[in-house]
Parts: C-alpha cells; sequence; structure tokens
C-alpha cells in the first residue's frame, strides 16, 4: 500500500501522458471499427457482383462456394462487349448524361448567381422554392409526367414517349433544383465586394459571372457537374417508365429489360453489365475527388 | 483629375436614415478623409459616391456631371476595399490589369501601367503570384496598384487599412501618403480612426449620426473645435469636460469646476462667454496635454491647481496622471521626472489659453 500512495510526481506525470495515449488509442480503434464495419457495408455488393461477373451460368447455379471463383471466365464480359444492345445503351447513357449536364450546368449556373446575387422581388422566396422543387420524390413525378406527354401527344401530335432524348428533358427536373441550390450557396460565400471590385472595374453582370464567379467557384461546379452525372447515369425510374423499346433504352433500365428473359436471371452478365456501368462514374470521381470534396465543405462552413 | 461636390445628400434604407444631409466640396487634388464612429454614415457616403448605392435625396457631382444614375463602371472612380477584395483566381499582374482589359486597353499601354503602378508601390516583385500567396500589406498594395492603374478621376479608399496590424497601419498609412503626393488624384477616404484621419487629410470631414458635425484641415479641427463631438473625437487621449459653473468675479468672469477649483477668464473670452453667465450645463473643456506639472515660472493664462493622482501610467516619454475633479475623471500629460505618485498631492498647471468653454444642451463650442 505504502508504495502506491508514495508515487513520485515525474511518474504520475508519465502516467498522465499514457492515459492520454491510451485515450487516443481507444478513440483511433473505435474508429477502424466503424470504418472497418463501413467498408465491408460498402464494398461486399460490388465484390460480390465482381467475383459473380466471373462465373458461368452453369456455376451460377451449381451449389458450390458463392464466395469463391472455381473456372473463372471472361466470357461474360466479353458478350456484353460485342453485344450491339449493350452498347447502344452505353451510348444512349453517355449521350443522355453529357448533354443533361451541359444543359444543367447552363441553367443552374446563371439561375444561382441571379438568386444570389441580383436582389429582386421574390429572389429569396424563389431561391426556397428551387430547393422545394427537389425535395419531391420522382415516383411521385412520373405519372403526372406521363399525363403531360399525353397531353402532348393529344395536342401537338408529337410523341414523347420512348425516345432516349425525351430523358434529356426530365433529368434537369431532378438536376438543376439540386445543383441551382448548392450555387447558390457557393456563390453567397463569395466575399460581396469582390462583386463591387468588378462592378467598378467596368466588368457588366455577364462579365462578372464569367470572369470572376465561375473561376472562383469552380470546386462548387465541379460538384454540382458530378452531382448532375451520376444523377442521369444512374436514375433507373424514369427511363423504365418512358423508354420501352431496346434501341431507346439507357443502361440502368436495359440491363434489367434484355438480360432477364422472363424468369431467367443472366446472373454473371448481369453483374458484368452493372460493373461495368459503374465505371465511368467511379473514374470520374476518382479525378476529381478532391475538388468535389472542397466543394461540397466549402458550401458547409461558408454557408 | 476632377472635384467632387455633395449636396444635400440623403440615404434611407427603408425607414431607416443612414445620412441625412451632407453638402461637401472637395477640390481637384485634394485628400479629403471621412472619420466617424461606426453608423455615422461615412461609408454610405462614400458609396453612395462610388454609385454602390442609391442616392435617397440631392446629387453627386464628379467633375462637370450629376452622376447619381451613372453606373460604377463609367465614373471613372477606383476603390479600394477594406478587405482588399481581390480576385483570387487571378495573379496580381491579373488584378491589377483586369479593368483596363475590359476596357480593351492595348496589351502594351496595360504592361507599362502596372509596371509603372508596381513600381510606385514596390511590388514589382509580386506580379506573378496569387493574391493567398501574398500577406496582408502585399494585398493592400496590390489592392492600391489596381486602383492607380485605372488612372481615374477620384480614389476611394473604405477604411483600407483596419484589416492590418497596427505596425503595418502605421507603415501603410505613410505608403498612401506618399503615393498620393506622388500620383496627386482627388481621394476620398474613409475610417474611424482619427489618427488615420489626421496624418493623411489636406481636409478632415468629421461625421456623426448621418451629419457632417465640422469639416476643416486636421489641425484647425484639433485646435477650434466646433462642436463637444469633434473636440472629444479628434485627440488621443480624448479631451476632458468638466462641468462647470460661470460666475462673476471682481469685475470678470471665472470658472468654478467644484472642489474648490477655480479659474479666471480672460479678457478677450469674457465678452464671449458673458451671454451664457445663467448656464446651467457649461463643460470646462481641456485637452490632457494643456494640464502638466508645475514649472519655475508661469505664463500669462497658466494657472496652477492642486490634485490628487489616483492612477498614474508611464508611456516613457509622457506620463498620464488620472485624477478626479468633482467625480469625472480627468487626465493630464506630464513630464515622467515630475515624480507624480498615486495618492500623492500634485501641483498641476492648466493652460487655459487653450482651454474650450462648451454648451452642453447644444453641444457647440462657445
Amino acid at each position: 500500500m505504502a508504495s502506491v500512495i508514495g508515487v513520485d510526481p515525474a511518474q504520475a506525470g508519465t502516467a498522465r501522458a499514457g492515459s492520454m495515449r491510451g485515450d487516443r488509442r481507444r478513440a483511433l480503434i473505435w474508429s477502424y471499427v466503424f470504418l472497418c464495419m463501413f467498408v465491408v457495408f460498402f464494398l461486399t455488393p460490388p465484390l460480390y457482383m465482381f467475383i459473380t461477373s466471373l462465373k458461368s451460368s452453369a456455376e451460377v447455379g451449381a451449389i458450390t462456394n458463392p464466395w469463391w471463383v472455381y473456372h473463372p471466365t471472361l466470357d461474360n464480359y466479353l458478350a456484353l462487349l460485342t453485344s450491339e444492345q449493350y452498347l447502344t445503351f452505353f451510348r444512349n447513357s453517355a449521350a443522355v448524361s453529357v448533354i443533361v449536364v451541359v444543359l444543367t450546368m447552363l441553367i443552374s449556373v446563371p439561375a444561382a448567381f441571379a438568386l444570389a446575387r441580383m436582389k429582386f422581388w421574390g429572389s429569396a422566396t424563389l431561391a426556397t422554392g428551387v430547393f422545394l422543387t427537389y425535395l419531391i420524390p420522382e415516383t411521385l413525378l412520373f405519372i403526372p409526367l406521363f399525363k403531360i406527354f399525353a397531353f402532348f401527344n393529344d395536342t401537338f401530335g408529337i410523341s414523347l414517349i420512348n425516345h432516349w432524348w425525351v430523358l434529356v428533358f426530365i433529368y434537369p427536373t431532378l438536376t438543376v433544383p439540386f445543383c441551382t441550390w448548392i450555387m447558390i450557396g457557393y456563390f453567397a460565400s463569395i466575399p460581396k465586394e469582390l462583386d463591387e471590385a468588378a462592378l467598378i472595374d467596368g466588368a457588366g453582370y455577364f462579365q462578372m459571372l464569367t470572369k470572376i464567379f465561375i473561376p472562383v467557384a469552380l470546386p462548387g461546379i465541379i460538384a454540382a457537374t458530378i452531382f448532375a452525372f451520376t444523377v442521369s447515369w444512374a436514375d433507373f425510374l424514369y427511363p423504365m417508365a418512358f423508354t420501352t423499346s431496346a434501341d431507346q433504352m439507357v443502361l440502368p433500365a436495359g440491363i434489367v429489360s434484355i438480360l432477364i428473359k422472363g424468369d431467367v436471371y443472366n446472373w454473371g452478365q448481369i453483374m458484368a453489365a452493372c460493373l461495368l456501368g459503374a465505371a465511368p462514374p467511379l473514374i470520374i470521381y476518382a479525378f476529381l475527388m478532391d475538388y468535389y470534396i472542397a466543394g461540397l465543405t466549402a458550401g458547409a462552413t461558408k454557408g | 483629375m476632377a472635384n467632387v461636390t455633395l449636396r444635400s445628400l440623403v440615404k434611407h434604407y427603408d425607414e431607416t436614415p443612414a445620412v441625412r444631409g451632407i453638402d461637401l466640396n472637395i477640390a481637384d487634388k485634394e485628400f479629403v478623409v471621412l472619420v466617424g464612429p461606426s453608423g455615422c454614415g461615412k461609408t454610405t457616403t462614400l458609396r453612395m459616391i462610388a454609385g454602390l448605392e442609391d442616392i435617397t435625396e440631392g446629387d453627386v457631382v464628379i467633375g462637370e456631371h450629376v452622376v447619381n444614375d451613372v453606373p460604377p463602371k463609367d465614373r471613372d472612380i477606383a476603390m479600394v476595399f477594406q478587405n482588399y477584395a481581390l480576385y483570387p483566381h487571378m495573379t496580381v499582374y491579373e488584378n491589377m490589369s483586369f479593368g483596363l482589359r475590359l476596357k480593351k486597353v492595348s496589351k502594351e499601354e496595360i504592361a507599362r501601367r502596372v509596371e509603372n503602378a508596381a513600381r510606385i508601390l514596390s511590388i514589382t516583385e509580386l506580379l506573378d503570384r496569387k493574391p493567398k500567396q501574398l500577406s496582408g500589406g502585399q494585398r493592400q498594395r496590390v489592392a492600391m496598384g489596381r486602383a492607380i492603374v485605372r488612372d481615374p478621376k477620384v480614389f476611394l479608399f473604405d477604411e483600407p487599412l483596419s484589416n492590418l496590424d497596427a505596425k503595418l497601419r502605421v507603415q501603410m498609412r505613410t505608403e498612401i501618403k506618399k503615393v498620393h503626393q506622388k500620383v496627386r488624384t482627388t481621394t476620398v477616404y474613409v475610417t474611424h480612426d482619427q489618427v488615420e484621419a489626421m496624418t493623411l487629410a489636406d481636409r478632415v470631414v468629421v461625421m456623426n449620426a448621418g451629419r457632417i458635425e465640422q469639416v476643416g484641415a486636421p489641425n484647425d479641427l484639433y485646435h477650434s473645435p466646433a462642436t463637444k463631438f469633434v473636440a472629444g473625437f479628434i485627440g488621443s487621449p480624448a479631451m476632458n469636460f468638466i462641468p462647470c459653473g460661470l460666475e462673476e468675479a471682481g469685475g470678470g468672469l471665472r470658472l468654478n469646476l467644484g472642489g474648490g477649483i477655480m479659474f479666471p477668464v480672460s479678457e478677450e473670452r469674457s465678452a464671449r462667454y458673458r451671454p451664457y453667465l445663467s448656464s446651467k450645463r457649461l463643460l470646462f473643456g481641456l485637452r490632457p496635454e494643456d494640464a502638466f506639472e508645475q514649472r519655475p515660472h508661469l505664463e500669462p493664462g497658466q494657472h496652477a491647481f492642486e490634485v490628487v493622482p489616483e492612477v498614474v501610467e508611464p508611456l516613457g516619454m509622457e506620463t498620464l496622471v488620472f485624477f478626479a475633479i468633482g467625480g469625472v475623471e480627468i487626465c493630464a500629460r506630464v513630464n515622467p521626472d515630475c515624480g507624480a505618485r498615486p495618492g500623492a498631492p500634485l501641483k498641476l498647471v492648466a493652460d487655459l489659453r487653450h482651454m474650450h468653454l462648451i454648451d452642453d444642451d447644444s453641444g457647440r463650442v462657445l
């Protein structure tokens, strides 16, 4: 007992430092525990997809270990990459996404600039309204959209059903509000004096936007671009609802319709098709991730 | 180069008045400083000159023209902002040349002007850097450079030094004065720092609550303030104000400060002050440097009195002594060697040639 009471100060000091280290260790251990859970949770499906995509239909159906490939094959990938249909989906997806991104940016960047900077009657309400639009889920919208298309068909004789390019007009209803909203936040974080300096330097609103706001807010614009691209690349409901023939389909809808024949699921090809389809956004993320994070956090702290 | 005239300038934000009628003539090449406490309308006035703020009533005239409805870019002005407002994605060179590029000035002319401005401000070696790589003082120089290259009719400065630390502020103050001596452009400068105002200005405009209190050369404001506000605002430490009575004594007048301290009023002042004999609310105003330690002989107009210092603050070159007269704290500037100690009676001299008598009801200096 005596030795316990007579702890010398130096030792007490190191004990305290030690407990600090222990505290940090505990925090780190828990961080890793949760990070690992997170990784397992999110990476297991792609891993399982990858494993399955390397299997033949026979092996998928056989009762073997589902987490191991005994006879790896690239047949699924080869079949898809030589399939005219699959490549059509890819082309349609690419065309739709690129056009939607361009369209979205052309609308939401000037819109956000106007809402953030040109104070006009109702601009604040309008800005909130833009965001509320985004909160309405597409599952509620596709039936009214169908009605509108039918009305169009009846009145003007223009059929909007079953064309890939129709998606170009539908997707912006999802992307424009959100992109406008993040851009408003981003533009609002640019100090007011910057536009006043530009104003005095002789810039009009258009030059202020192109020469000052867009370059300064580039990270935010890239974040918005990535979002618009992801939405239009991955949306499933609208293409399922509005396109029916195989040559008009985009990837998410196409994979489901051609690779599931009746009740026969061609799992190997489905998985390969999904992985290939996920590649473009993945590559884009890898290149633009830093910008994306910078864009999101800037809006978060300065808004 | 141009003069600037403000005629009955008024600004209301919704119903709140910010500027309540300002008349001011700024001569060509003049350096005018608008100074006042925050909320006095000085920045609003400057922004109306710049065209960044709508004018509720009155006129702004630059050169020959009323510019009320002229957009900022056509007013031929340049402005330096408090937070510099440099374009973060452009280099110093691009920042400085932005306005000229928008005006489609030839490349050679731009290069010539930017290099000239950079030389004046000694930032030639910074031209390729981005604002992020610059220190506060350097950014301030670039902001000034951006104004100089435009060769405008009027420079507007909106508290340009308040983001800098104390030492750099003094340095940049001198720098701004030097630049003005070289470029000689009409300048309107806004600050809340009276030292900045005094050191820079040809003329200082003291503003309070949306109105001009007084306009004058720095020394005139210091020695002959027109109002209590100006008297208290200009000078540091601030002027002492002591409630006093004005009474008749042996054919002349005298001031009774209470606590047994009485000062005779000189003859030339007596005539001026006589109408206020019955006034109840008078203030005796004396700057700290006009109350000092006793010296071997008194000059006419100097009068000795005795106080008990409460606090003594040595500053090296001088010592500030604080004491109370009639419950009001008073500051005097004395020689560090005069042996002032808290609690020990001290003989001081008031130089009444520099005193002021203020009517506290109207705020006017009599």
